[in-house]
């Protein structure tokens, strides 16, 4: 669906407008932030061995080589998910905002298990991502539903910020009516739309080098990664990449990929 | 939009299906988390009590339970055989 894509992009484009910024994997037993944020032959110690006390969290934490204010956490490859309790997911947390990280990103796994609820179980704000796909768009709904009644928010009696990722997404396909549209998930969810990120090939190619997609800043994804950004940060952006582009005469005829 | 897209758009429409179908399902799973997890047990119970006195099935009993604002309305519903 693009959870991690989307945790990757997210933390490396907070921390390039100079956020302190952490990102931690909670999917334990199939991790792969560090391939995908290209730190994989740099892990040593894991979010795991941090809860159980056999590193501290400095030595788990990687830091990232394109930006100054961005650590990856790594999970654990060979523990199963029961491994993550909630007072050593609360430490941690707890430990990351004491070393003066601004953001910290829970990139969940996928699914409503143990890993799941424990990414989400502290949050303040929630990225929700939904691919236009009917399964998806189901299960994103099951999602916001724990979030507001299971989240540590939820039982206080408060409300964590949710906000609506559509990713994969194809205009064309949309304007003719073989994709749900932007404003049909929008409606099902009823949750506030945060950004779309097109379908784009620069995505598979950003995954294969181990560079998160926003620093492709001539693509599309990269862009619409870019102002999702500048959004969760306060700003106020025009969503872009939502309709069919026009193509003219001249393009029509040498049609070629972008 | 060509001509023959004109004629060929409504078949192809199956996002609008997607959505329909969406629709109906959230709605039906957001209402069912929102009861207490407490009702099905409820249901049994009452049923357990009914059938002391007449012989009726599970299906026979429907229990509701609608909020409207800050009043709930436990509604039940005995269908007794004749």
């Amino acid at each position: 669906m693009g959870k991690t894509t989307t945790s990757s992009s997210i933390s490396s484009g907070l921390a390039l407008r100079g956020h302190k910024t952490a990102v931690i994997d909670f999917d334990i037993g199939l991790r792969n932030l560090d391939l995908i944020m290209n730190v994989e032959r740099r892990v040593v110690y894991d979010f795991v061995n941090v809860i159980n006390g056999e590193s501290t969290l400095k030595q788990a934490l990687i830091k990232d080589k394109r930006t100054e204010n961005l650590f990856i956490l790594p999970a654990s490859q060979t523990r199963d998910k029961d491994a993550l309790t909630v007072e050593g997911v609360e430490r941690v947390l707890k430990e990351l905002a004491e070393l003066g990280f601004e953001y910290i990103i829970c990139d969940s796994p996928a699914g409503i298990e143990h890993g799941a609820f424990m990414a989400l179980y502290f949050a303040d704000e929630a990225v929700v991502v939904a691919n236009p796909e009917v399964s998806s768009v189901r299960d994103s709904d099951r999602i916001l539903g724990i979030l507001q009644s299971k989240s540590r928010k939820a039982e206080l009696g408060e409300r964590v910020i949710e906000h609506l990722l559509i990713t994969r997404y194809n205009p064309e396909r949309a304007a003719k009516g073989e994709m749900l549209g932007v404003k049909d998930v929008e409606e099902i969810l009823a949750t506030k739309l945060l950004g779309v990120i097109p379908e784009c090939e620069t995505v598979l190619k950003a995954s294969n080098q181990g560079t998160p997609v926003i620093y492709d800043a001539e693509s599309k994804a990269g862009k619409a990664y870019g102002d999702a950004v500048d959004r969760l940060l306060g700003k106020e952006v025009e969503h872009r990449f939502l309709d069919p582009e026009h193509r003219g005469l001249f393009s029509r005829l040498f049609r070629r990929g972008v | 939009m060509s001509f023959f897209e004109y004629f060929s758009r409504k078949k192809n429409n199956s996002a609008s299906i997607a959505k329909e179908r969406l629709q109906i399902i959230v709605a039906h799973e957001r209402n069912k988390l929102k009861q207490p997890d407490y009702l099905p047990a409820l249901q049994k119970e009452i049923m357990e009590v009914i059938r002391k006195y007449v012989d009726i099935d599970m299906d026979c009993v429907e229990v509701h339970l609608d909020n409207n604002g800050n009043c709930s309305v436990l509604e039940l519903n005995v269908t007794l055989p004749e």
